[in-house]
This record gives C-alpha cells, sequence and structure tokens, in this order.
C-alpha cells in the first residue's frame, strides 16, 4: 500500500502571526497586522462553521423533503440521538467509555510497538548494507500484501480479545514507520557522518548521535499517517469478531440496519483520530525544536 | 618533525557510468609539525580529496599517506577536520555541539562541557551555548565548528575552504581568529582554498595543484613576519611580490580547469 515514503514536510503553511494577504501599507489609523490576522482567523472559523452547519442542514433537509432515505443514509437528528444515548444511558455492550478505551487501547499499543519495530528496522537496514541487501526483497513483497486481510488469520489464531486487533495494528503501523526510517537513515548528511567519526564517535554512536536525529524528521512525518493505519487495525479487527470495542458497536449497528449508529460510531472514531493527530503534532513541535521555524514539519491545521 | 607526508598518492573513483576518474595523481606533500600549509588550485583538482586521503575518510588508490610517520589505515582522531559546508548537528546546542569531541572520547559530562564553555570563550562565543545553530549566522556556526575540532587538541587540522560561505569582511576577521587559535595550540595544518589571498595571508608554504587530475605544480614558502593580520597583510610589499610569482604558476592551471568547463580559451586575469 505504501512503498514510497512519505516526505517530510519541509514548507509549512504561512504562519499565522504574518499577513497572508501581502498588504504592507502602514497608515497610522489601520489596525495592527496582529489584530488583522485574528480578525481573519475568527473570520475563517466562522465561515468553516457555517459550512458545516449548511451542509448538515441541507442533508437533513433532504431527508424531510423524502429526498434521501433515512434507512440507507442515515440522518443528522438521529445520530445524534444515538450519540446522546450512547453517552448518557450507555451501549448495547456496556457503557461507551469502556468501548472508546479499549479501542483506543488496541490503537495506542499497536501504533506504539508498530513504530518502534517500524524505527528499529529501518535504521538497521539503513545502516547495515548487507541486513538491506538481505531483506529488502522481502519487505517489498510483505508491502505489497493486502495485509488487512491478516486481520481474519489473526482473530482465527488469537481470538476475540485485544491480541489479535493490536497485532493487526502493528503490522499496518510497521511498513509506514520503516520505510520511512530506512530511507531517512539512507539520505543522512554524509559530512555529518564523517564530521562525527574525525572526532571520534563509534559506530553506534553514530548510529545514535547522528542517524537517529537526523531520520527523525521522516520518521516524524510517517507517524502522522501511522496512527491511521492503526486505528483502521483496531476498528477492522473488532469487525471481524471482537466482544467490544467501537469496531463492534459499528458492527452491531449495522446487523441492525442502524445507519445512523454506524455513522455516530465514525464521529467517534474521527474525534479520536484529530486527537491523536494534534497530539502528534505537539510531540513533533517539541522534537524538532532544533529546526528552524518556517520549516517545522507537521500538520500546520490552521 | 613531519606530521603529514603523502608519497606518491593516486586516488581514482569509480564513475556513475563504469568508468573511473582520476582525483588526483601521483601528489607528494610533506607539511612539518606546527606548519600552515595552504593548498591552492582551480576548481576540480582534487584538492578536498588530499584531505580526505590524510584523515582516513578515504583510502588511496595507489602510494602512501603518512601521519606522523605512521600509515593511515581509517579515521585518525587525532586530526581534526573543518568542512566546507556546515557539518556540525542542527539538533545539538552550540554547548554540545563543541562537547561532542570529549563525550565520544570517553570524558565525563561535566568535564566535556566546562571544556566547551573555555573554547567557546575563546572563539567569542560566550553567551550562545544554548542557541541551536540555526539561529547562529554563517561565521558564528564556523566558529563553532573550529571550537568542535579544536578542543580535541588535533596535532593535525585539516581544513576544507572553510571560509568559503562566508562574506569578504567576516572571512577576513575570522581568519585573523583562525592564526590566534592555531598559535595557541600549534597543530599542522593543510589550508584547501580557491583563494590564493587567503592562502598567502595564512600559510607558511603555498602549494599549488595543477588542475585536475591534480598533482603538485610548485610550492613556495611564505616568509611574512607573524603575527599577521590577514586584513592587513596584503599591504606588505612583500605580499604583492609573492602573490605575483605564486599566481604565474596558478594561472595556467586556472585557466586551464576554466576552458574545461566552458569550452572558452582565455581566462580574464
Amino acid at each position: 500500500m505504501i512503498d514510497t515514503p512519505t516526505q517530510p514536510q519541509t514548507v509549512a503553511a504561512p504562519r499565522p502571526d504574518v499577513p497572508v494577504d501581502g498588504a504592507t501599507s502602514s497608515t497610522p489609523s489601520a489596525p495592527s497586522a496582529r489584530t488583522r490576522a485574528r480578525r481573519r482567523r475568527t473570520v475563517l472559523a466562522g465561515a468553516r462553521l457555517a459550512i458545516v452547519v449548511v451542509l448538515l442542514a441541507t442533508w437533513q433537509a433532504c431527508v424531510n423533503a423524502k429526498i434521501v432515505d433515512p434507512f440507507f443514509w442515515g440522518e443528522p437528528e438521529g445520530v445524534w440521538a444515538d450519540l446522546r444515548d450512547w453517552f448518557t444511558v450507555g451501549t448495547s455492550q456496556g457503557s461507551l467509555g469502556a468501548q472508546i478505551l479499549v479501542t483506543l487501547e488496541e490503537a495506542v499499543l499497536g501504533f506504539i510497538i508498530g513504530s518502534i519495530l517500524g524505527v528499529v528496522c529501518g535504521i538497521a537496514l539503513g545502516r547495515v548494507r548487507l541486513l538491506s541487501e538481505l531483506f529488502a526483497p522481502f519487505l517489498k513483497a510483505a508491502n505489497s500484501i493486502p495485509r488487512i486481510i491478516l486481520g481474519s488469520i489473526f482473530t482465527v489464531a488469537f481470538g476475540f480479545g485485544i491480541q489479535s486487533k493490536v497485532i493487526l495494528a502493528v503490522v499496518l503501523v510497521f511498513f509506514g514507520v520503516f520505510f520511512n526510517a530506512f530511507q531517512g537513515a539512507r539520505e543522512v548528511d554524509r559530512n555529518l557522518i564523517a564530521n562525527a567519526r574525525l572526532l571520534g564517535a563509534s559506530r553506534w554512536q553514530v548510529t545514535r548521535g547522528v542517524v537517529l536525529p537526523s531520520a527523525f524528521t521522516w520518521i516524524l512525518a510517517s507517524l502522522h499517517i501511522s496512527f491511521g493505519f492503526a486505528l483502521i487495525g483496531a476498528l477492522v479487527g473488532e469487525i471481524l469478531g471482537a466482544n467490544q470495542g467501537l469496531g463492534l458497536l459499528i458492527r452491531s449497528s449495522q446487523n441492525n440496519f442502524d445507519m445512523n449508529g454506524v455513522l455516530a460510531g465514525m464521529v467517534l472514531v474521527a474525534v479520536i483520530a484529530l486527537a491523536a493527530e494534534a497530539l502528534i503534532t505537539l510531540l513533533e513541535r517539541r522534537l524538532l525544536r532544533w529546526r528552524p521555524p518556517q520549516t517545522h514539519g507537521g500538520a500546520a491545521v490552521e | 618533525m613531519t606530521a603529514i607526508e603523502l608519497r606518491n598518492v593516486t586516488k581514482k573513483f569509480a564513475t556513475a557510468d563504469g568508468g573511473t576518474y582520476t582525483a588526483i595523481e601521483d601528489l607528494s606533500l610533506t607539511v612539518e609539525d606546527g606548519q600552515f600549509c595552504a593548498v591552492v588550485g582551480p576548481t576540480g583538482c582534487g584538492k578536498s580529496t588530499t584531505l580526505t586521503l590524510i584523515s582516513g575518510l578515504e583510502r588511496p588508490s595507489r602510494g602512501e599517506a603518512l601521519v606522523h610517520g605512521e600509515q593511515v589505515r581509517g579515521i585518525d582522531t587525532s586530526t581534526g577536520f573543518v568542512f566546507q559546508q556546515d557539518a556540525v548537528f542542527p539538533w545539538r546546542s552550540v554547548l554540545d555541539n563543541v562537547a561532542a569531541g570529549p563525550v565520544y572520547r570517553g570524558a565525563s559530562r561535566s568535564e566535556a562541557t566546562a571544556l566547551a564553555r573555555d573554547w567557546l570563550r575563546r572563539v567569542g562565543l560566550s553567551g550562545f551555548e544554548d542557541r541551536y545553530p540555526h539561529q547562529l549566522s554563517g561565521g558564528m556556526r564556523k566558529r563553532v565548528a573550529l571550537a568542535q575540532s579544536l578542543i580535541n587538541q588535533p596535532r593535525v587540522l585539516l581544513m576544507d575552504e572553510p571560509f568559503s560561505a562566508l562574506d569578504v569582511q567576516t572571512r577576513a576577521i575570522m581568519s585573523t581568529e583562525l592564526l590566534n587559535l592555531w598559535d595557541q595550540t600549534k597543530p599542522a595544518v593543510v589550508f584547501v582554498t580557491h583563494d590564493l589571498e587567503e592562502a598567502i595571508a595564512l600559510a607558511d608554504k603555498v602549494v599549488v595543484i595543477t588542475a585536475g587530475p591534480g598533482t603538485v605544480k610548485a610550492e613556495f614558502e611564505i616568509d611574512l613576519p607573524r603575527p599577521r593580520i590577514v586584513q592587513e597583510i596584503r599591504f606588505d610589499p612583500r605580499f604583492t611580490q609573492l602573490y605575483e610569482q605564486i599566481w604565474e604558476a596558478l594561472r595556467a592551471e586556472v585557466a586551464e580547469a576554466y576552458a574545461r568547463t566552458t569550452g572558452a580559451t582565455e581566462v580574464a586575469s
């Protein structure tokens, strides 16, 4: 699925405190750039909210006018009602919090284990030529398999518990991180390595002190996508067979022809994914502090 | 005592199309302990290759490279190297960059930090310990690179056009400071440059390399008095004399190299 590594982002979106329209007039009566930027942000946020409201209202209106059949496509009011029920009353499988926690646990475990494995293997193969010559064809082959199907095997082999979902998430996360770490390890500035060695660094010190930090730009770029993959692994695992979790909730809604329930599950998953994305961006800012500000990687959402 | 000796070294590289490219051919060079030797030559004459052979980053295809009488077999950590491009670690603060060498060599963190602070003071960067390299100017980053290298007290210091990316004024200031720093520990220096003025202002000996494949065309002793101030030494009449002499040797090589890259036959001099 992912055979080309994700490029680290080198040019971020325009910084919010810089006026984007390029107006540089400095009339004394004009509001300061900062005020104008803030006003612009508020207007943008309002416009976005308006888009959402308009879309949802149109959908609901179409349902009410019997243009869209809510049996197949659901309706905003129904989704909202399901969400409220889940929060206040609980779901058919127990409290909503428990379902979210199970799915989150599977995704986070899969994400962490898969990322660590990916980084370790990627750096090792990027640094040791023999290893990459030996294993690269296998990894390429493994990467071209639609790995999501492995979920069926894991469910049968490891059962309905958390284990099979974590393993599926690990498998999905691993390759994205691996290929980026591998590429990152190979793109390290030769001068930096030569300099470290001349300063007296051992091979291991070069790997830890030069290759790893330098590859981190690449690795972090892959982590953004990888949490999404971990979440997919957890959900698909649950849909294939589980006792608990958001995936199961979506699955049982589908079995009851409750499309509103499916959509409500999607909304919850989206919220989790967005929160995780924000956390990863924070981590990235922190780890890549040493980079000049205009090249701060990461999804500049603002 | 002889610090560096290259004996008839040849270095060939494999090219992408399967052929070989001879960077330097039958080149011999000696540098004494405490001597400042500048190597000048046109672009692409293999100046930088000579440094990689002395440092052990590369092995000669023929001939031998010796440092303090011993054949260079791998990277020798008694050798310091200042690169043309930035080679300071961008993710380390200035202090950690300078402390890197001692830490790699097994010093404790507190020892290394204390030593690094001392060297930052010597290169005039006190107060910038916590900055990251991208927050510094090009000249300041060069100072970090110098401190990073000199903190290991190298007996041999190799410099590959270290100031070529700096503006003219900063370059002159840095050159003078380099001489002061060099005077403190007196390593044997090989300073590669294509700027003849810089070479004469700094060095005890200037070696002219032919257009590639590089070999030694001529050597000149620079008998200008020390200590020198790089910004002013060029007004010395002896400086002009030396410049004319060495340029005579260099001109043909520069023209040759220029003709090869552009197809032109004459270089404006």
